[in-house]
């Protein structure tokens, strides 16, 4: 699945560490996420969408 | 979070190794400093028991406490482990029981065995991931 993870993350200058502390996950999850390694789970996905204050859809990007 | 991570991680290891030296006196205690004495050796084996109980549990509130990528990671590894574990021991077994091998099958060789790709797992699924 894609995602704008990076491009929000940055865009709110924080690094991998800050979010990861924010979301309550180690900085390896945020990073396998960043590199669509790795899918988080719905409760993490709607931790991100709640802290850049966005819609779920418009941060990952379903794509079959 | 760290800081409740490295309480587990201390809590464990010092369960891990008391479970080790209660087994070390299990092992060698008998011969070396009880002389045998049934009831010294039935109460080191029940110790160690509990102590191997209170590490799995240690190990349980460590796993708990898992982020979902690290539990994915660790789950991973523990299923190559098991299946492994499972072939391979009896694999193993059989070749003891048509004495194809010139040794006897011991559990050490399997727990050593299930501990090394435990190892092995972990870092090929922690290097996907990284």
């Amino acid at each position: 699945m894609k995602n704008r993870i990076r491009d929000l993350r940055t865009a709110k200058g924080m690094t991998q560490e800050d979010l990861a502390e924010i979301i309550g996950v180690s900085r390896q999850t945020i990073n396998a996420i960043e590199k669509e390694k790795f899918d988080p789970s719905l409760p993490t996905a709607f931790k991100m969408a709640q802290l850049f204050e966005l819609p779920i859809e418009q941060i990952f990007l379903f794509e079959i | 979070m760290k800081l409740e991570r490295n309480k587990r991680v201390k809590k464990l290891a010092v369960w891990t190794w008391s479970w080790v030296a209660t087994m070390a006196i299990a092992t060698f205690g008998p011969e070396f400093i009880w002389d045998g004495h049934p009831f010294l050796t039935a109460f080191a084996i029940i110790v160690n028991l509990a102590n191997g109980i209170l590490m799995i549990l240690a190990n349980r509130d460590l796993f708990n406490h898992f982020d979902e990528l690290e539990k994915k990671i660790h789950l991973e590894s523990m299923a190559i482990s098991l299946g492994l574990a499972v072939v391979v021991g009896l694999t193993f077994s059989l070749l003891d029981q048509q004495n194809l091998i010139p040794f006897d099958a011991d559990i050490g060789f399997l727990v050593m065995f299930i501990g090394i790709t435990y190892l092995v797992s972990m870092l090929i699924n922690t290097r996907r991931y990284k």
